[in-house]
C-alpha cells in the first residue's frame, strides 16, 4: 500500500458512495415534478399526498447526495494535487460552471419547495421542484462534461510554463467550445442520467410493490407505479441506445478500454469476432471462448463488419487496463440491463392494464429488484473509470503521476479511515430514514390541514 | 492578461466574502443553537430560520472553492494538499452539519433529536474556527519553499490562527444571534438579542486582539502603508462594529445586523486587500508565495470564467433576493407545530 493507492481507493469509495445518491436524485426530482404538475392541473389531492410521499424520501436521498459531493470537489486538490496542476486550466472550469449555473439553482429552490407550500403560489411551487430537477440534471452535465474530458482530452495543449518555480507544464485550454461539445461527455451525460431515471423508476416501483403487497392506498400506489414503469421503460431504452452510441465513441477515442471489456488480445484483420461466451484469461493474454460469431465484434463497436478492434497484445502491458474488472463489470452490467428491460416491459403491460396488483409474485420481485440498477449504475462507473487506466486523463496524464506529492501515508490512511467510518454511519442513518418513511406510507394529515386553510 | 487575474482576485475575494456574511449567521445560530434553544419547539423554530436558505448560502463556499481551481489551480491544488488534515476535518463538519439539519426532525425520538442538537453545534463551532484559523494562517503565510510544506496540522494552530478562528466565532456568534433575534418572535428573540448584547464585548476585545496582533504576525499592512487611502476600508469595519452595539441598545435589531454584517464584509475585505496580490503568501520565501500572477489560469480560461461569472452570478443574486422576500417573515413556534414539511 502507498499514497497512490490508497488515495485511488479513497476517491473510489467515495465516489461510488456519492453515486448511491446522485442517481436517485435525478430521476426521482424528475418523477415528483411530474407529479406535483399534475396535482396543479388536476387539484387531486392523490397527486399531491403523491408528491409528498415521493418528494419526503426525495429529500433524505437528496441531502446525502449534496453533502457527500464536496467530498470530491475537495479531494481533487487533497489528494491529487499534481493533477489538479497539469490540468486545472480546463478541468476546473467545468467545476466551476457548476457550482455557479446548477447548484445555486439547486439549493436555493429545494429551499422554497420544503418551506414554500404556504408561502408562494401552487404554480410557483411546482416550478420550484421542476427546477430542482431541471438544476440537478444540469450539474450532472457539467460534471460529466468534466469527466468526459479526462476520458477524451479534446480542446487541450500542453504548455510549457517558464520562470516560474512552481509549475513548468501543463494543459492549457485551447478550445472551450471543444471542451463543451466533447462528443464523449455527451454521450456519457446521456447514459448516466437516464440511467439515473432508471434508478427511480425501480425505487418508485419496489416501494410501490411493497405497499400494493399490503393492500395500502392502492390508487395511488398503482399510479405510482403506472408513472414509474413507464419512465422506467422509456429511460431503459435510451440507456441501451446510448450505450451503443458511447460504445462506438469508446472504440474511436479509447482503443485499451475497448479491448479490455470485450477482452480482445490479438487484433483480427477483416473484423474480430466475438464469443457468445468468453472467460479472459488474463495471465495467459487469451480468453476461454465458446460460441465465436464472426464480425460481431466488429459490428458492435463501429458499426462496420470489417474494422478490427485493436488488440490488447498491440498495448504495452504497462499501458493497459485491468482487463478482468471491466470485461467482468461490462458484461454484469449489460445482464442486469437486459433484465430491467425485461421487468419494465412486465410493468408497463400490466399496470396499464390496471392488473400490477394482481400478481403478489411480480411485486415481490419488483421489491428486490430495487438494488438492480444501482448495482449497472456502479459497475457502469467501474468500466468508464477502471477502464481508463492507467491513464488519469486518457493519453496525457498517467493517474501515478496525479497524485499529491506532499501528502503521506499516515494522512491518507487516517483520511481513508475516517471516511470509511463517517461514510458507513451515513449510510446506515440514510438507510434506516428511508426505509422508516418508506413503510409509513403517505400522510393523511399533510392533506386535513391542507383542507383546512 | 494582468487585468484578468486582478478581476478573479476580486471575484475570489467577493466569494468568500459573501459566503462569510450569509453563511456566518447560519453558523453563529447553530452556535447558540443549545444555548438560545431551551426546548424542542425552540431549537426546531431556530433550525428554520435558516432552513430555507443555509444550503444556498453553502454553496458560495463550494463556488469559492471551484473558482479558486478553475481560476488559480496551482493554489488550489497545493493549498488542498498541504492543508490535508485541516481540510478534512472542515469537510466531515459540512457533512455532518447539512444532514444534521434535514435529519434532526425526521424521527420523533429525544436521543435521536439531542444527538443531532450537539452535532449542530459542534459542526458550526467547528466550522468557524476551522474557517478562521485557515484565513489566519494564509494572512501570517504558510512555511512554504522549493521543498514544498514544512508544516502540519498543529502548526496551523498557532497565537495567530488561533486568534482569527476565536474572532471568527465570536463575530459569527454576534451575527448569528442577531438573526435569530430578527426572525424568531417573544422570549426567545428577547434572550437572542441579549445574548449579541453581552457577546459584543467579547467581540471587540478579539477583534482589538487581532488588530494588534495582525500588525506583527503578518505582512498585511504593506499595502495600506503603500495605498493609505485603503485604510478607510478597515476603518469602516472598526465603525461598523462600533454600531452593532449601539443599534442593539437602542433597540434597532435589523440595523444590528446590518451593522453585523458590514463588519464580516469589512474584515473579510481589510484582510484580502492586505494580502493582494497573494492568495498564500509564504513565510519562508517570498519566490514561493501563491499569488494571482504565478498561480492563475490561462488567459482563455480566465475569460470565459468572468463571461460565466458576468451573466449568471447577478442571476444568482436576483432570485435569491426573491427568495429571502419569500421567507421574511419571522418564524413562530405556531408555525412549525404540526408542520411536517418544515425541518
Amino acid at each position: 500500500m502507498d499514497v497512490l493507492l490508497l488515495s485511488r481507493l479513497q476517491f473510489a469509495i467515495t465516489c461510488a458512495f456519492h453515486f448511491l445518491f446522485v442517481p436517485l436524485t435525478l430521476g426521482l426530482s424528475v418523477l415528483t415534478a411530474w407529479m406535483e404538475w399534475r396535482y396543479v392541473k388536476t387539484g387531486d389531492v392523490v397527486w399531491l399526498r403523491m408528491t409528498k410521499f415521493w418528494g419526503k424520501l426525495f429529500l433524505i436521498n437528496f441531502a446525502i447526495g449534496v453533502v457527500t459531493g464536496i467530498s470530491l470537489e475537495f479531494q481533487f486538490g487533497m489528494n491529487w494535487a499534481e493533477y489538479s496542476k497539469y490540468v486545472g486550466d480546463i478541468f476546473g472550469a467545468p467545476l466551476a460552471i457548476e457550482a455557479t449555473v446548477a447548484f445555486f439553482l439547486e439549493s436555493v429552490f429545494i429551499g422554497v419547495w420544503i418551506f414554500g407550500w404556504d408561502k408562494v403560489s401552487k404554480k410557483m411551487h411546482a416550478t420550484a421542484i421542476t427546477i430542482v430537477a431541471f438544476a440537478t440534471n444540469l450539474s450532472a452535465l457539467w460534471i460529466l462534461l468534466a469527466n468526459g474530458w479526462m476520458q477524451n482530452p479534446i480542446g487541450a495543449k500542453l504548455t510549457k510554463i517558464v520562470g516560474n518555480p512552481l509549475i513548468t507544464e501543463r494543459a492549457e485550454m485551447s478550445s472551450f467550445l471543444a471542451v463543451v461539445t466533447n462528443p464523449y461527455g455527451w454521450l456519457k451525460f446521456f447514459h448516466t442520467v437516464l440511467s439515473g431515471y432508471t434508478v427511480a423508476a425501480f425505487f418508485v416501483m419496489g416501494i410501490a410493490a411493497w405497499h400494493l403487497l399490503r393492500k395500502n392506498e392502492i390508487d395511488l400506489f398503482q399510479r405510482s407505479f403506472r408513472a414509474a414503469a413507464i419512465f422506467g421503460l422509456g429511460a431503459g431504452l435510451l440507456v441501451l441506445a446510448t450505450g451503443d452510441f458511447h460504445a462506438v465513441e469508446i472504440a474511436k477515442t479509447q482503443p485499451t478500454k475497448l479491448a479490455a471489456l470485450e477482452a480482445i488480445w490479438e487484433t483480427e484483420p477483416g473484423g474480430t469476432a466475438l464469443a457468445l461466451i468468453s472467460i479472459p484469461l488474463v495471465s495467459e493474454e487469451r480468453n476461454l471462448e465458446f460460441g465465436k460469431i464472426p464480425h460481431a465484434g466488429s459490428i458492435l463497436a463501429f458499426h462496420n463488419p470489417t474494422i478490427p478492434i485493436k488488440g490488447l497484445k498491440e498495448f504495452k502491458p504497462e499501458d493497459r487496463p485491468p482487463v478482468g474488472m471491466t470485461f467482468w463489470s461490462f458484461r454484469l452490467m449489460v445482464i442486469i440491463g437486459s433484465v430491467m428491460l425485461l421487468l419494465s416491459l412486465i410493468a408497463v403491460y400490466l399496470s396499464l392494464r390496471n392488473q400490477i396488483a394482481t400478481y403478489p409474485l411480480l411485486l415481490k420481485i419488483f421489491l428486490w429488484a430495487i438494488p438492480l440498477p444501482y448495482i449497472a449504475a456502479q459497475l457502469g462507473w467501474i468500466v468508464a473509470e477502471v477502464g481508463r487506466q492507467p491513464w488519469l486523463v486518457y493519453g496525457m496524464l498517467r493517474t501515478a503521476d496525479g497524485v499529491s506529492k506532499s501528502i503521506d501515508m499516515v494522512q491518507v490512511m487516517g483520511s481513508l479511515a475516517a471516511f470509511t467510518l463517517v461514510y458507513s454511519v451515513l449510510g446506515a442513518i440514510g438507510f434506516y430514514l428511508i426505509v422508516t418513511y418508506a413503510r409509513k406510507g403517505p400522510d393523511v394529515i399533510t392533506v386535513a390541514r391542507r383542507q383546512e386553510v | 492578461m494582468e487585468a484578468l487575474q486582478i478581476t478573479w482576485f476580486v471575484l475570489w475575494s467577493v466569494l468568500w466574502t459573501v459566503y462569510f456574511l450569509l453563511d456566518g449567521f447560519v453558523l453563529g445560530t447553530g452556535m447558540l443553537h443549545l444555548i438560545l434553544g431551551k426546548s424542542d419547539t425552540e431549537r426546531r423554530v431556530l433550525v428554520n430560520t435558516y432552513g430555507p436558505v443555509w444550503d444556498g448560502n453553502e454553496v458560495w463556499l463550494i463556488t469559492a472553492g471551484g473558482a479558486t481551481f478553475a481560476a488559480f489551480p496551482t493554489t488550489y491544488a497545493l493549498m488542498f494538499s498541504y492543508l490535508y488534515t485541516a481540510l478534512l476535518l472542515l469537510l466531515f463538519c459540512l457533512i455532518v452539519r447539512g444532514v444534521s439539519f434535514e435529519f434532526r426532525s425526521k424521527v420523533d425520538q429525544p436521543l435521536w433529536k439531542g444527538a443531532w442538537d450537539k452535532a449542530i453545534f459542534f459542526s458550526s463551532f467547528l466550522i468557524a474556527l476551522l474557517l478562521g484559523v485557515a484565513f489566519g494562517n494564509i494572512f501570517e503565510g504558510l512555511p512554504m519553499d522549493a521543498n514544498g510544506y514544512h508544516g502540519g496540522l498543529f502548526s496551523l494552530l498557532n497565537g495567530y490562527g488561533l486568534l482569527t478562528g476565536i474572532f471568527f466565532v465570536l463575530l459569527f456568534v454576534v451575527h448569528g444571534a442577531l438573526y435569530a433575534a430578527l426572525k424568531t418572535t417573544g422570549d426567545l428573540a428577547q434572550r437572542a438579542k441579549s445574548l449579541a448584547k453581552n457577546a459584543w464585548p467579547f467581540l471587540l476585545v478579539a477583534a482589538v486582539g487581532f488588530l494588534i496582533y495582525t500588525a506583527f504576525a503578518t505582512r498585511l499592512l504593506g499595502n495600506y502603508f503603500r495605498e493609505p487611502y485603503l485604510l478607510a476600508v478597515p476603518l469602516v469595519a472598526v465603525l461598523a462594529l462600533l454600531g452593532i452595539r449601539l443599534f442593539i441598545t437602542r433597540g434597532a435589531v435589523i440595523y444590528a445586523f446590518g451593522a453585523s454584517s458590514l463588519t464580516i464584509l469589512f474584515v473579510t475585505f481589510t484582510g484580502v486587500i492586505g494580502l493582494f496580490p497573494n492568495l498564500i503568501p509564504s513565510s519562508l520565501d517570498t519566490n514561493y508565495s501563491l499569488t494571482i500572477f504565478n498561480s492563475s489560469s490561462s488567459f482563455l480560461t480566465l475569460a470565459v470564467m468572468t463571461v460565466v461569472a458576468m451573466i449568471f452570478v447577478p442571476i444568482v443574486i436576483v432570485y435569491k433576493i426573491w427568495v429571502y422576500r419569500v421567507f421574511r417573515a419571522p418564524v413562530t413556534s405556531e408555525d412549525i407545530a404540526g408542520n411536517r414539511d418544515a425541518y
